[in-house]
């Protein structure tokens, strides 16, 4: 725990950083559809109308299942950039999630019940991969601690291929991106209409779409932390793997949920834990 | 007190509770005797604790011939018992694995080697204080909640004949062998309380006498028998070992060569008792007992007797052949189990399949048996106590109100009985969920596999296995906390004794979360230190930020106090379909339809049937694997 400033920045920044990605998101996407596109500010604006709307709800359950979704994705960040355990952001990303599908259950609607249902199915899909990277970052520096996976001298990648490859796999799913927006899009094409966020309105989608911007921005994170030795390299691999993200989004349709969950696992399994288990070997020996 | 005097009390006062049990007649004097036994219990295991913390090991040594004479006299009352049962159902296979067994005993009780001599009966060091302290709180409480269960139960089932006192015998009984296997530092002495134990048990599942228990209960009976027999064989064999080798601390320090045979042997008997694959089916079938019964064999009796032994003989296990296929067994059983959990509709089943799973982490952890993993071996077993009793109480108290174990009869259960459904909540946050108890466990355990050599294996199958366990859980949850309108409130009035032992639960699922870093340093710690002289556990800052995390979970829920604008509430979007505030709509073909939602089971990727199978094999394999390790001496080739 040596950076609390890095905290402090991420729950102040990480917000407008969020907004603009999501901002460019939508004028790249703009583009390579053949569109002009709205303002890369457009994010804003519609964040900030959604806290102007009147609060209207399913029950009032809903306010306290966003409130701890919010409360819980910015303190996983938070624990990230203050140099903290990548087991215990894991877990924090988890327990928020959580909160927001128990949200989207409590409306007790039958496209908010698939979306969170679904939401799980995604969080099963992900969450082994997630963990290995983690694992693969402590086999590699032997620390779970960002700070000191950030300060290890050689690029993360150039040993840890495999489970970066598997983690640009599943931060699709994270993103919310084609082919696997599969509990819910951010485009008006599902047959489950807007899934997991169907019931939430107001300023209690607003949080949401805020607390998503956290979520990518930790996301990022964790990819900078693969070029953590060479910054300018971090941030140039943070473009590159966004726009791929992009290019994928734009360019598959959406999958079943069996199939997300098989390649997910298949990756996790294939380039995660064989890429470990080499490493792993090499070390012993 | 003297410290033998409590280990004494707590073995012997069960038992006079139980004599007690033989005289009642009226429901007040039973509920009194009951109470007033589960208060001196809970009491006693706290000043046991409150008294010998920091003791370090005690050792007590007596002339404990006498003592034994009667185990092997009751030893073989319990065969002759258990034979009664199996020429009355003529159950083949009972009879012949008892003849063996019985056997095996007279032939190491005949034996009068130096071996047999074990100059400290009884011991105590912080682990038996652990499994004291669950034993006799979480056991107590089931005790007092089993009053006003066991009362609605003959209300609902008018047909079977009236047996409480029978029920409170057995339990009182079987606690009181629990304490005997938790303080015995002589393994025949382990055996003879591990034996009560099997038979208690089978007399429990088979308690309401229908078709279906006594069936169970013999799965439960054979199963664990054959256990009895590997056990009762490891003893033959140190019987003809050095002077003093049945007793637990010369057998744990005298080299592993030694003992890996009869450590097999043990370790076996640990997974028959501790339910995992291939002998997983008996737990699961053991749910068609009165639910109290389920609570105490899943939480804080039988099933933990199993892990108990493992985690004791971990020291052994370590960087053995032996010890990786056992963590094998328990590693795959975790895996497969939390698979079939998730196609699971009963929610006793889903406990059940829950439970196999995390004994499988707890005998993964003993397997590689590191300091790291044993620390967090005895993490899981107080946690998994803890929330899984409160679980069990909390469905029996629910299907005695809605007449259902289905989950999805439970839709909404926050608005139909708000207190209990919250006592749920609860456990099963504790049962996955960050900052709570398992969740710091499962921690803990991939924190010991990555450090143990080949662990890489178990941290994979652990980051699998959390993925199924967080699914069948979250979705269990949001059936609970789905709000239903026009849902009636029918709570009512829920026994008194039930709340008294629910509330307690769930105070100590949470109240555990925030003083687990003092149980691990004045108990699990010192444990670590004796028996493999270094201690482990996660970051100050860690636990801090743990720490910080449960204060809000705890805060967030009152942020509905705050004032706030009451906002309208609209009904939920039904695809523009005009409905009924009752949620009824006209489908397509003009009929009045309600509108239903159910949960994914993925029966076609987690059947139980397809999914044991494998288990079953897999497991069995491995098993094959150990005691071909123990044979060769696997202890050299790693």
């Amino acid at each position: 725990m040596i950076s609390l400033a890095w905290a402090a920045a991420f729950i102040l920044l990480a917000p407008a950083i969020g907004g603009l990605i999501a901002g460019i998101d939508r004028k790249v996407t703009a583009h390579m559809q053949g569109r002009v596109g709205p303002s890369i500010f457009q994010p804003f604006y519609d964040v900030g109308k959604l806290f102007e709307k009147e609060g209207a709800m399913v029950n009032e359950t809903q306010r306290f299942y966003v409130l701890s979704y919010f409360v819980f994705a910015v303190f996983a960040g938070a624990i990230f950039f203050a140099g903290g355990n990548l087991l215990l952001v894991i877990f924090g990303l988890t327990l928020a999630e959580i909160f927001l599908v128990l949200g989207a259950y409590s409306a007790n609607s039958p496209y908010s019940h698939v979306g969170a249902e679904r939401e799980l199915i995604q969080i099963m899909a992900y969450e082994p991969m997630l963990l290995l990277t983690a694992v693969g970052m402590y086999v590699v520096t032997r620390s779970f601690d960002a700070i000191d996976i950030a300060g290890f001298p050689t690029l993360l990648v150039l040993l840890l291929p495999g489970v970066f490859l598997g983690f640009v796999y599943i931060l699709t799913i994270k993103l919310r991106k084609s082919p696997f927006d599969i509990s819910t899009s951010h485009h008006a094409h599902q047959e489950i209409v807007k899934g997991v966020t169907t019931e939430f309105s107001g300023p209690n989608l607003g949080f949401i779409e805020v607390a998503h911007w956290y979520e990518v921005v930790l996301m990022l994170a964790f990819v900078f932390l693969f070029f953590a030795a060479n910054w300018i390299l971090g941030i140039i691999a943070i473009i590159i793997v966004y726009l791929l993200e992009l290019a994928i989004d734009n360019t598959n349709a959406r999958v079943k949920w069996q199939l997300a969950v098989k390649s997910s696992w298949t990756i996790a399994l294939v380039l995660g834990a064989l890429n470990i288990a080499v490493l792993y070997l090499i070390g012993r020996a | 007190m003297d410290s033998v005097q409590f280990l004494l009390f707590l073995i012997l006062f069960p038992l006079i509770s139980a004599l007690f049990m033989l005289a009642v007649r009226r429901d007040t004097e039973r509920a009194w005797i009951v109470k007033l036994s589960a208060l001196a219990i809970g009491v006693v295991t706290v000043l046991l604790l409150v008294t010998q913390v920091g003791q370090g090991t005690l050792y007590f040594g007596f002339n404990a011939e006498p003592v034994s004479l009667l185990m092997f006299v009751l030893e073989m009352v319990i065969s002759v018992i258990i034979l009664w049962y199996a020429v009355r159902f003529r159950n083949y296979l009972v009879i012949a694995l008892t003849l063996v067994e019985t056997a095996l005993i007279i032939w190491f009780e005949s034996a009068a080697t130096p071996a047999v001599v074990v100059k400290s009966p009884l011991f105590l060091d912080p682990f038996s204080i652990i499994m004291a302290l669950i034993i006799g709180i979480i056991g107590s409480l089931i005790c007092v909640y089993s009053l006003g269960y066991m009362r609605h139960f003959y209300q609902h089932h008018t047909e079977i004949p009236d047996r409480t006192n029978t029920f409170f015998i057995i339990i009182f009984v079987f606690l009181s062998a629990m304490f005997g296997l938790v303080f015995s530092n002589s393994l025949i002495w382990v055996f003879f309380f591990w034996e009560v134990t099997t038979l208690c048990s089978f007399l429990l599942i088979g308690f309401t006498r229908t078709e279906e228990a006594t069936k169970n209960a013999f799965t439960a009976l054979w199963m664990n028998l054959l256990g009895g027999i590997a056990f009762a064989g490891a003893i033959v064999y140190l019987t003809y070992q050095p002077a003093g080798m049945l007793g637990l601390d010369q057998v744990l320090v005298s080299g592993k060569a030694l003992v890996l045979i009869p450590a097999a042997l043990i370790g076996f008997a640990g997974l028959t008792k501790a339910a995992q694959m291939p002998f997983s089916s008996w737990l699961v079938g053991a749910m068609v007992a009165p639910t109290p019964v389920s609570a105490l064999l899943h939480s804080s009796t039988m099933v933990k007797a199993g892990v108990y032994i493992l985690v004791r003989f971990a020291p052994v296990f370590t960087g053995t052949a032996v010890g990786y296929t056992l963590a094998f067994v328990g590693g795959f059983t975790f895996l497969i189990a939390s698979g079939i959990a998730i196609s699971q509709t009963n929610a006793k089943r889903v406990l059940a399949y829950s439970t196999i799973a995390n004994l499988g982490l707890v005998v993964a952890c003993a397997g590689i048996g590191t300091y790291e993993a044993i620390w967090a071996a005895i993490l899981l077993i107080v946690f998994h106590a803890i929330s899984k009793s409160l679980m069990f109480l909390s469905v029996g108290t629910v299907e005695h109100r809605i007449r259902s174990r289905e989950i999805e009869d439970m839709n909404g259960l926050i608005v139909r009985m708000p207190r209990i459904a919250a006592m749920m909540t609860i456990g099963i946050a504790g049962m996955f969920l960050a900052p709570f108890g398992m969740l710091i466990s499962k921690w803990a355990a991939i924190q010991a596999f990555i450090d143990a050599p080949f662990g890489l294996v178990f941290v994979v199958i652990l980051a699998f296995g959390s993925a199924l366990t967080l699914f069948f859980w979250a979705k269990w949850m949001g059936r609970l906390l789905a709000i239903t309108p026009d849902a009636e409130n029918v709570e009512g009035l829920v026994d008194k004794n039930e709340w008294i032992a629910l509330v307690s639960l769930a105070g100590l699922t949470v109240v555990t979360c925030f003083i687990f870093p003092l149980i691990s340093a004045y108990l699990i710690e010192p444990f670590l230190l004796a028996n493999y002289g270094t201690v482990a556990g996660l970051a100050q800052d860690n636990i801090i930020i743990m720490i910080m995390m449960l204060f809000l979970i705890v805060l967030l829920p009152l942020s509905i106090l705050l004032p706030h604008k009451k906002a309208r509430t609209l009904p939920p979007y039904m695809g523009g379909v005009e409905t009924t505030h009752d949620m009824h709509f006209q489908n397509a073909l003009g009929a009045r339809t309600e509108m239903k939602l159910s949960n994914y089971y993925v029966g076609s990727w987690f059947g139980e049937a397809r999914l044991a199978m494998t288990g079953i094999c897999l497991c069995s394999v491995f098993i094959v694997l150990m005691f071909a390790a123990a044979f060769i001496g696997g202890g050299a080739f790693l």
